[in-house]
């Protein structure tokens, strides 16, 4: 079985995560990007391990998957601190780190 | 003497004292902790003087210690002292106490209050003595970017109005030196490295070396521009103005008096005896140079409205001649050069005193705020008059000699030198006896009026200078009798010698 | 135009002899005065009642010390004359060694007399004329401080030493013009008179470093036998060196302007400083320096020319000036001038110029002492026009000065008449142009002179109002007639060439050359032509009024005059007015470009961080584009380089 098809399908899904990352402003969906991107290396990850015929990429992605589950803990609790004090969930406006 | 680690003490004696002042508790008077501050710097000189005498002049480095410090540079704690370095610990040790007793309530409304002025002004003598102690050139790194931390403290807490400015131009202008510097610390290792010896820091190790003269030159640069910047010359003075104008008389005196020294000593210890080659390469220019900031710097004074600063360009000018005397490499102009550290530091620490007075009086720096202050502070003008005629050299009092011996030196170089270089004779007397005219004759002013007399404790504190002014005036030999001996070793280490007179005894019978 | 004179009449200054019982009267004579200045400067108010007294003792100690050790060596053998006496090594480097040294020879002899002697009775004449002047003690001790140093400068062995002196008597003058600080004029004065001063010493300063440079030492006796080795040029560099120097010290072209100015000061000084001693301190560092100047005819001859500039200048300035003490000033200028042309005569003008120095010591001082004793009388008016009909107001000034005038004329039988006829028929005798020179200023001197006399003491009175002229106390007039009559009598030193043998061991013994006319016709004509400028000014200012306040068409010769010839104006144009005007640019150039320069680097740091800093714009997508912009380069870095 070639590999290629698996490997477009997780280019094809990192470049949706991006451009929604880049191009989004609703805190929650540039959220579901990242995550949408977390899982397009890991299904590449995995991809390459079974072409490799070795578990380095599995683990790796298990570590992906566990740092990515941490992510969602801490980052949807700060969402959700900011949308409480600021009542909106646009990432433009809590811009206050600037120059 | 026995072997005790005598240098190290001397320059922890003020540091320490610097420390116990700043433990002292909170409520403390104020007087009592610049008493036990004037106490700890009286104690250094003490030593300083025990050490003087002990020193047995023309007998190379002495009271030496050499630890190894940090074996993988090659770096070590290493001490000693030569007649140079001994002739700028005294200056040193001398000039502390006397700042102190003149600067009594300068610091008393600075940002860290009495205590933190005088704590400040400790741990500079104790680096400043460090400084010209080291005798590896790793320790006098560290020694000389330490010096600058205090007299950063000593200008943005305790100055003029605009007295951070002042401190941050001092700062970068150092630290810039001070990086090009170390960028030859670093050659130094890689060079040293490639010998058989291994990476050594020691200047006794170093001064044997031979680094070509490409690499030479270049390590030389980086040591000249730090040291030009230090002293300061023309044309990278411009922060020295600025910082004297802000600092309270006593931070100058240090810094000029003093720290400047670090400047013209350098080049002595390092330029001229680790890199002889290089230092020949580059005299032309660098004489060039030194007769340029004598003029330029005497120019500067005699258009400055500003005591301070009129101060600050004369010591521009005065640098000019001692850098001249070190570059002309002969026994006169260095002997001279030596001398002239010394003395310039006496008379300009003098000057700048006596006009902390003046200025204080009257709350005004400008000298067209003042007029006839001779008729109500006879005393204070008297005073003023003498360190203004030592800044000009007058023959009788001590610059007189050092001013000569350079001049002289100069002539013996190169003719042309010595006659661009005595114009600054004339504009130096310009720029003193106008200010002068301006500040003590005349009708007496309107802020004049009333202006009190010195009281002793201002007299008192200025009165030892003046005294040694006037005595190596006239008998300058305790000080020659130990540079003469340092003179010779550089001479020999850079390997030139006195042109022969043009006359001798077996012509002249002809 | 004759030679000179010819080379080879070199005298060395021979390694003096130890002192032995000399040395404590030697060490004392400066010692006195030196000791006196310490005390009534650092003394302070607690020596007020008696320091006028102290400063007079000392001088008059020194005085007692000059004759001790004057009439030790007249009895010793003429070769016997020189004493030296080491007193310390005041420094050495290299070859270098620079003794602390006094050197007592005959020139140095008749020298401290004139100081001591002169000087002592101006201080006594200081008593008087100071005697309301609330800072009089500070007065008496500059005085005492001039007398130590100028006694430095005339014993000083060694170049250096003379220099120390040089300098001393410099700030003492400088002090006492400006003793009347309060007024401007008196405080600017000083400052010009110190810094022309310092022009001068730009020649000793690098006069040092040449003979240094060439002989390897600078002490006179070691220098003196090394010079017969020099080349020409090198000798002519030294002697135009050391003549610049003596241009400063004594107010020689181009170099006088400070001169006139210096007048602000108290009249005893300039009695003292600006007429007697002082101002003739070129005239002895030239004689000083013969063993130099014998090897360089060419550097005699600026001497000689220098000087005959100067005496025609001065008596021009002389003739032309309303103000008592600028008229003795200007002829003080023209006098020393005398001396300087004798001194680049050579062998046979030096014993001369030391003569006639002394001599001008004596009757210059007493006049100037008899301007102040005017002065004195008269609210210190300075203005001639005011003057008039004095010699029934002050009798012994008038009779007095009229000593003094009549030896600077030269009057047959008063000093100034030996001294300057010598001069004269020397001058005529090597160089004509000179020697005609000379003989023309000193028909001037009779004019100018004779304008003064008649100003002040002859004609009708001009007064002020409310000055009531009156003769000043005894303690004035005693060093008056004391002076007056060594102005009568001080033409005896040259009886029997007595003077000329007795500094040959310095000078140098000039072989016999005939004058081109006899000496005795020389003397006639000279005093014809003094008589010819005292008719003239009898004609002019004796046979109608002088007006109180000065005509203001005058020609342009008195326009000139009062003017002091331009010099000031000159110094303006040239030097002073392009220097200002420099130093201003030069402030804008270390404000704009040296400092602009390390400024400027740190303003356009600080302007290039302000635009960095504007992408750090607080919105997260920015940041992210960032990132990817910035991996995808890392990764086409990558490519290029895997496949490249």
């Amino acid at each position: 079985m070639s590999a290629t098809p698996f490997i477009v399908l997780s280019a094809i899904l990192f470049t949706i995560g991006a451009v929604g990352v880049l191009t989004r402003r609703n805190a929650i969906v540039v959220f579901m990007c990242v995550e949408l991107m977390l899982n397009a290396s890991n299904l590449a990850l995995v991809t390459f391990s079974r072409v490799n015929g070795n578990l380095d990429g599995q683990i790796a992605a298990f570590f992906v998957m566990v740092v990515a589950a941490a992510e969602v803990v801490v980052g949807l609790a700060i969402i959700m601190t900011i949308f409480r004090t600021r009542r909106s969930a646009s990432v433009d406006d809590a811009s206050l780190l600037k120059y | 003497m026995n072997n005790a680690p005598w240098l190290t003490i001397l320059l922890l004696i003020p540091i320490l004292g610097s420390v116990v002042l700043t433990f002292l508790p909170a409520r403390t008077s104020s007087s009592l902790s610049k008493q036990v501050a004037i106490g700890f710097s009286v104690v250094t000189l003490l030593l300083g003087i025990a050490l003087a005498i002990g020193y047995e002049p023309g007998g190379g480095y002495q009271y030496e210690e050499d630890v190894v410090w940090i074996k993988l540079f090659g770096a070590h704690y290493a001490l000693g002292l030569d007649g140079l370095g001994l002739a700028l610990v005294m200056l040193t040790v001398i000039l502390t106490p006397i700042v102190m007793l003149a600067s009594w309530n300068d610091g008393d409304h600075g940002a860290w209050g009495a205590k933190g002025f005088f704590a400040w002004i400790l741990a500079l003598e104790g680096l400043s003595i460090g400084v010209f102690a080291a005798t590896d050139v790793f320790l006098f790194y560290v020694f000389f970017e330490a010096t600058l931390i205090p007299v950063y403290f000593l200008v943005a807490g305790y100055g003029g109005p605009q007295r951070v400015k002042a401190a941050v131009k001092f700062l970068l202008y150092s630290l810039l030196g001070g990086l090009v510097m170390l960028a030859s610390v670093v050659g130094l290792y890689v060079e040293s490295a490639k010998t058989k010896g291994g990476p050594t820091y020691l200047v006794s190790e170093l001064s044997k070396i031979d680094f070509g003269t490409d690499v030479g030159r270049w390590m030389f640069l980086g040591f000249f521009i730090a040291f030009a910047i230090k002293a300061p010359m023309f044309p990278v003075h411009t922060w020295l103005p600025d910082t004297a104008e802000n600092a309270t008389p006593g931070t100058s005196v240090l810094l000029v008096s003093v720290l400047d020294k670090i400047g013209t000593f350098g080049m002595i210890r390092f330029c001229l005896e680790l890199f002889p080659e290089a230092s020949r390469w580059a005299t032309p220019v660098v004489v060039v140079l030194a007769i340029f900031s004598i003029l330029y710097g005497a120019m500067m004074a005699i258009g400055s409205s500003n005591i301070p600063r009129l101060i600050a360009y004369s010591s521009v000018s005065h640098f000019g001649f001692i850098v001249l005397g070190i570059f002309v490499m002969n026994s006169q102009g260095l002997s001279g050069a030596n001398l002239y550290m010394f003395n310039h530091g006496l008379s300009t620490a003098a000057l700048f005193l006596v006009s902390g007075y003046l200025i204080r009086r009257r709350g005004s720096a400008e000298i067209g705020d003042f007029g006839g202050v001779e008729k109500v502070a006879p005393v204070l003008a008297g005073l003023f008059l003498v360190s203004g005629l030592s800044a000009l050299s007058l023959p009788g009092l001590s610059p007189f000699v050092s001013e000569l011996l350079v001049m002289v030196g100069a002539f013996v170089h190169s003719p042309w030198a010595a006659s661009f270089a005595v114009l600054g004779i004339v504009l130096v007397a310009i720029y003193i006896l106008w200010m002068y005219q301006r500040i003590m004759t005349g009708p007496v002013r309107e802020g004049v009026v009333g202006m009190r007399d010195l009281n002793s404790r201002e007299i008192f504190a200025v009165a030892p200078l003046l005294l040694l002014i006037l005595v190596l005036g006239f008998f300058p030999k305790p000080l020659l009798s130990v540079i003469n001996p340092s003179v010779d070793h550089t001479m020999s280490q850079v390997g030139t010698s006195d042109p022969k007179p043009a006359v001798t005894e077996g012509e002249a019978q002809k | 135009m004759s030679v000179l004179a010819e080379e080879g009449h070199h005298v060395p200054v021979v390694d003096p002899g130890a002192a032995g019982s000399m040395a404590l009267p030697l060490v004392l004579v400066i010692a006195l005065p030196a000791f006196g200045a310490a005390v009534l400067l650092l003394g302070g108010r607690l020596t007020d009642r008696w320091g006028h007294l102290l400063g007079c003792l000392t001088v008059a100690a020194s005085f007692v010390c000059s004759v001790i050790l004057f009439i030790t060596i007249l009895g010793r053998d003429a070769s016997d004359r020189q004493v030296g006496l080491d007193l310390w090594t005041w420094f050495s480097t290299g070859d270098w060694k620079v003794q602390f040294g006094l050197l007592y020879d005959p020139l140095s002899a008749l020298f401290l007399l004139l100081i001591t002697g002169v000087g002592g009775l101006i201080h006594v004449y200081s008593i008087g004329y100071m005697e309301h002047d609330e800072r009089r003690r500070r007065f008496f001790g500059y005085l005492n401080l001039f007398v130590a140093a100028m006694l430095m400068l005339v014993l000083a062995s060694d170049y250096v030493g003379v220099f120390l002196g040089w300098e001393g008597v410099g700030l003492a003058s400088y002090l006492l013009i400006g003793f009347w600080q309060y007024k401007p004029t008196a405080a600017a004065a000083a400052k010009k008179a110190f810094v022309i001063n310092r022009v001068g010493d730009i020649g000793l300063s690098l006069g040092v470093g040449l003979i240094f440079a060439t002989f390897g030492t600078t002490s006179f006796a070691r220098v003196s036998e090394l010079t017969s080795g020099a080349s020409g040029g090198v000798m002519t560099a030294i002697g135009l060196l050391l003549l610049l120097a003596a241009c400063g010290k004594s107010a020689q072209f181009p170099l006088q302007t400070w001169l006139l100015d210096a007048m602000e000061g108290p009249t005893p000084v300039s009695a003292l400083i600006h007429a007697a001693t002082m101002v003739t301190a070129g005239v002895y560092l030239i004689v000083r320096s013969q063993f130099i100047f014998e090897y360089t005819s060419d550097a005699r001859l600026a001497v000689a020319v220098i000087g005959t500039i100067t005496l025609l200048m001065g008596a021009w300035i002389g003739c032309a000036k309303d103000d008592i003490k600028k008229v003795l000033a200007g002829s003080t200028m023209s006098q020393i001038g005398y001396m300087v042309l004798a001194a680049g005569l050579g062998v046979a003008g030096y014993a001369f110029a030391i003569f006639h120095l002394l001599m001008h010591g004596f009757f210059k001082a007493n006049m100037f002492l008899g301007a102040g004793s005017v002065m004195h009388g008269t609210n210190d008016d300075v203005d001639m026009r005011h003057y008039g009909a004095l010699r029934k107001a002050m009798p012994v000034t008038f009779l007095t000065f009229t000593m003094g005038y009549l030896a600077i004329i030269g009057f047959p039988g008063f000093d100034g008449f030996w001294s300057k006829d010598k001069i004269i028929e020397v001058a005529l005798t090597q160089n004509v142009w000179l020697g005609l020179c000379a003989l023309f200023g000193a028909g001037v001197t009779g004019f100018y002179m004779t304008r003064l006399m008649l100003m002040t003491f002859f004609g009708k009175s001009r007064w002020e109002d409310g000055v009531h002229p009156h003769e000043s106390p005894k303690v004035m007039t005693i060093p008056l007639m004391v002076l007056a009559a060594l102005s009568l009598l001080g033409g005896l030193l040259l009886l029997n060439d007595w003077i000329v043998d007795f500094l040959s061991p310095v000078t140098g013994v000039a072989p016999h050359e005939e004058p081109p006319l006899p000496a005795v016709v020389l003397s006639v004509i000279a005093v014809l032509v003094v008589a010819v400028g005292v008719a003239i000014a009898w004609m002019v200012f004796s046979r109608r009024d002088v007006p109180r306040t000065a005509p203001t068409k005058v020609s342009v010769f008195t326009t000139a005059g009062r003017n002091e010839l331009y010099g000031d104006a000159f110094n303006d144009a040239i030097i002073v007015g392009p220097g200002k005007r420099f130093n201003v640019g030069l402030a804008a150039f270390d404000n704009g470009f040296v400092d602009g320069g390390a400024m400027g680097t740190a303003s356009a740091f600080r302007g290039l961080s302000g635009r960095l800093r504007l992408a750090q714009n607080g919105f997260v997508r920015s940041y992210a584009l960032g990132l990817l912009g910035g991996a995808a380069l890392v990764l086409l870095a990558l490519l290029v380089v895997n496949l490249g």
